[in-house]
C-alpha cells in the first residue's frame, strides 16, 4: 500500500495544505508535548520532595525533651529535664528492637571563623553512627569516624554554605583549621547534604564535631538535645515508641505517659505522608494526562472532519477520475499516521528539550538535584499511544471521505 | 458502444423527484453526439449514470456490451478509469496540484509509474498546447486553458468515451468555440465516442446527433 509512489502522492498532498497539515499536527503535537512533559516534571518535583528527606532513614524516630505536662513523683508539670548521655545506654539496654541510637549536642549561632571570613553556624556533637540515621553527602574529605571519637580528635566536617562563606576560593579544605569559638578545629570533610529534615538547624550551615568534644568545649556536662533512633528490620516504629518512653521518662522522674516531654518524633507518620502525596500528584499526572490526550484526539478527529468536508471536491474528482473508496480510505489514514507520527515526535523533541533546560537549571556543582528527563520507552510509549489515538481519530473521517460519491463533487458548485 | 432501455432515475430528497422516466438511448462507437433540453430536465442525471458515477433504478445500461448495473464501487472505478474521460463545466481539477500532475492522477490511480506517467501526462498535454504550462497550478491559468488541462486529463488513459457537461459553460464563446473545436478534432480523428451535454444550439449545431430531453423522455 505504502510505496514510494503513494507517499510521494501522500506527502505533497500535506506539503501543498500546510496551513491544514499544521493545524491537524498541532494537536497531536501538544498532547504529547503536555504529557511528555507533565511525566518528567512529576518526576521532578516527586524527586525534589524526596530530596527534603535525602538520605533520611525512613524507619526511624528522634526522642528529644520538652518541658513536663503532667505532675509526677512530686513534681509539678511545666519542669524543665534534660537527656544526658545515660539514656543511649539504657535504650540499648532496654529496647533491643533498636539499631542506632545516636546523640546529638547543639548549640546554635556560633560563629565559625578561616582568617577574615565568619559564618554564624550551628554547632552539632555527634558519632559517627549518626551517619546512619541521616546519610551525609561528602562532597570533600569524610564524616566523623570512631578514631576521632576514641582519640578525642579536634576534627569538624563544615556543611555546604559554612564551606562556601570560609572558604570562597573554593578547593579541598581538608586539613585547614577553623575557629569555632576559641578553639580550633581541623576541617575533616565537606557535607553537601541539603536535606531540609534540619535535625537541629539544617546540615548546611552546620558544623558537625565528635560529641564529647562539643560536650567538654561547651560546658555541656554529660547533655544531650536529641537522640535519633532507628529500628531494626521488620520493627515498626510506632509499636516500640511506649517502651522508648517509659524508658527514657523513668530515668528522669517524667510520667511515662507523658508524650510532651518525651517527644519521640517517628518519621513513618511523615512518610506516609509523602507517599499519600506521591499517589496525588501520580493520579494528578494522570488525570491531566488522560485529559490532554483526548482532547487532542478528538482534536484531531475534528479537523479532520472538516479537512474531509473541505475535499469533498477533491476526493469526488479523484473517485470520477479512477480512486476507488479503498484508495481513499488508505489515503486518508495514511496521511493521518504520517501527520500523528511527524508531529508527535517534534513533541516529545520539543518536551525533551524543555526537560533538560529544567534539569539543567536544577543542576548544582554538577550534581543534578532533580531529574525531569523522562525515560526513552516511556517517550516512545507516550509516541505510540498517541500515534494509534491519532489512527483511531482518523477512522471516521476516513470513513466519511469514503463514503463521498463522485457525484457529490460535481454538484458542489 | 452504448446502450440505453427504461432508464429511470428519482431522487429521494424532501419530496421525490423522478428525473428520467423511461430513457431508452442508442450510441454507436465514434459518434459525436450532443444532449439538449432545458435547465433542471435531467441532462446532468444522465450523463453522470452514463459516466457511473450515480446509478440508476430500473432499465438496463449497457457499456460496450457489459451490462453497468449494480457494480461493486472498485469496478465501477476501474471502468470509469479505463473506459471514460471526463470533461465537466467547472473543469474539476485538483487546485494544490500543477496541470502536469493534474493530468498524470489518472495514471497514478491505474499503477502507472512516475517516469512513465510524466511521460504520458506531457505528451497529452504537447497536444494540447499547453507545455509551457505544465508546471503551473489552475488559478494561475485562463478558463480556456483549465478546460483544456481537464481535456488532456480525460485523454490520458485513451478511453472510449469522453462524456463533458457544459464543457463550454463556463467559458466566453471565442474559448468556447476552440474547446469545441478540439473535441471534434478528437472525435474525428480519434474515433473516440463523444457525448456533450449543453443547452447552447451552437454548441449541439456542431455534433453529429442532437437528443432532446424533455419531461424525463426523449424526444429526438
Ligand atoms: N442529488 C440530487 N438530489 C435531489 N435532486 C437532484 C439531485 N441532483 C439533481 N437533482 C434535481 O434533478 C433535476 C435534474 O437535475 P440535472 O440532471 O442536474 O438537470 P440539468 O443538468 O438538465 O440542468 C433538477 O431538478 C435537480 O434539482
Ligand atoms: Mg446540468
Amino acid at each position: 500500500m505504502i510505496d514510494l509512489d503513494s507517499f510521494h502522492e501522500l506527502l505533497q498532498t500535506l506539503l501543498r495544505n500546510k496551513t491544514r497539515s499544521f493545524l491537524t499536527g498541532f494537536g497531536v503535537f501538544w498532547g504529547v508535548f503536555m504529557l511528555i512533559a507533565l511525566i518528567g516534571g512529576g518526576d521532578g518535583m516527586k524527586e525534589m520532595l524526596n530530596s527534603n528527606f535525602e538520605g533520611f532513614a525512613t524507619n526511624s524516630a528522634l526522642i528529644f525533651e520538652q518541658p513536663t505536662t503532667k505532675p509526677y513523683h512530686g513534681f509539678r508539670k511545666g519542669r524543665m529535664w534534660s537527656l544526658n548521655t545515660g539514656d543511649i545506654e539504657r535504650l540499648r539496654q532496654q529496647v533491643p528492637q533498636l539499631d542506632v541510637i545516636s546523640p546529638m549536642a547543639s548549640k546554635w549561632g556560633v560563629q565559625a571563623v578561616n582568617g577574615d571570613h565568619k559564618f554564624n553556624s550551628n554547632v552539632k556533637g555527634e558519632l559517627p553512627d549518626y551517619a546512619r540515621v541521616e546519610a551525609p553527602k561528602i562532597f570533600y574529605g569524610r564524616f566523623l569516624n570512631e578514631m576521632d571519637i576514641a582519640q578525642q580528635r579536634k576534627v569538624c566536617v563544615i556543611g555546604k554554605k559554612v564551606y562556601k562563606t570560609l572558604f570562597p576560593n573554593g578547593g579541598d579544605p581538608c586539613g585547614q583549621l577553623v575557629r569555632l569559638d576559641s578553639a580550633y578545629y581541623s576541617v575533616i570533610g565537606v557535607d553537601y547534604g541539603g536535606g531540609n529534615m534540619n535535625v537541629n538547624g539544617s546540615a548546611e550551615e552546620s558544623v558537625v564535631v565528635p560529641l564529647s568534644l562539643m560536650q567538654r568545649a561547651f560546658n555541656m556536662g554529660d547533655r544531650i538535645d536529641l537522640i535519633a533512633i532507628t529500628a531494626r528490620p521488620g520493627v515498626a516504629m510506632s509499636d516500640i515508641t511506649p517502651q522508648i518512653r517509659e524508658v527514657v521518662a523513668r530515668a528522669h522522674d517524667v510520667d511515662p505517659t507523658d508524650e510532651k516531654a518525651v517527644t519521640v518524633f517517628n518519621t513513618e507518620v511523615l512518610f506516609g505522608l509523602l507517599d499519600n502525596l506521591f499517589h496525588g500528584v501520580d493520579l494528578l499526572i494522570w488525570l491531566v494526562g488522560i485529559g490532554t490526550l483526548l482532547a487532542g484526539a478528538i482534536g484531531v478527529s475534528n479537523i479532520m472532519m472538516v479537512t474531509v468536508k473541505e475535499r469533498t471536491t477533491e476526493i469526488g474528482i479523484r473517485r470520477a477520475i479512477g480512486a476507488t473508496p479503498r484508495t481513499i480510505l488508505a489515503q486518508i489514514i495514511s496521511e493521518s499516521i504520517l501527520l500523528t507520527s511527524v508531529a508527535g515526535l517534534s513533541g516529545i523533541l520539543f518536551a525533551v528539550l524543555i526537560l533538560q533546560m529544567m534539569e539543567l537549571g536544577f543542576t548544582e556543582d554538577g550534581i543534578v538535584t532533580a531529574h525531569f528527563q523522562v525515560g526513552f520507552w516511556t517517550a516512545i510509549g507516550a509516541a505510540a499511544l498517541l500515534a494509534a489515538l491519532g489512527v483511531l481519530a482518523g477512522l471516521a473521517p476516513a470513513a466519511r471521505a469514503m463514503s463521498i460519491k463522485p457525484v457529490d463533487a460535481m454538484r458542489e458548485e | 458502444m452504448i446502450q440505453l432501455k427504461g432508464i429511470h432515475k428519482t431522487y429521494f430528497g424532501a419530496q421525490p423527484l423522478h428525473v428520467l422516466k423511461g430513457i431508452d438511448l442508442d450510441i454507436a462507437e465514434g459518434e459525436l453526439v450532443s444532449i439538449m433540453g432545458a435547465s433542471g430536465s435531467g441532462k446532468s442525471t444522465l450523463l453522470n449514470i452514463l459516466g457511473i458515477l450515480d446509478d440508476y433504478d430500473e432499465g438496463d445500461y449497457y457499456l460496450a456490451g457489459t451490462l453497468i448495473k449494480h457494480l461493486s464501487e472498485t469496478r465501477a472505478a476501474d471502468y470509469r478509469n479505463r473506459m471514460i474521460g471526463f470533461i465537466f463545466q467547472s473543469f474539476n481539477l485538483i487546485a494544490f496540484k500543477t496541470a502536469v500532475e493534474n493530468v498524470e492522477l489518472p495514471l497514478f490511480y491505474q499503477g502507472v509509474g512516475r517516469r512513465k506517467r510524466h511521460q504520458l501526462a506531457m505528451e497529452e498535454l504537447e497536444k494540447m498546447g499547453l507545455t509551457d504550462w505544465a508546471t503551473h497550478y489552475p488559478n494561475e491559468m485562463s478558463g480556456g486553458q483549465r478546460q483544456r488541462v481537464a481535456i488532456a486529463r480525460a485523454l490520458v488513459t485513451h478511453p472510449k468515451i469522453i462524456l463533458a457537461d457544459e464543457p463550454t459553460g463556463a467559458l466566453d464563446s471565442k474559448t468556447g468555440v476552440e474547446v469545441m473545436q478540439l473535441l471534434k478534432k478528437l472525435n474525428s480523428e480519434e474515433r473516440i465516442t463523444t457525448i456533450i451535454v449543453t443547452h447552447d444550439p451552437n454548441v449541439a449545431a456542431q455534433t453529429n446527433r442532437i437528443i432532446r430531453i424533455k419531461d424525463g423522455v426523449i424526444e429526438e
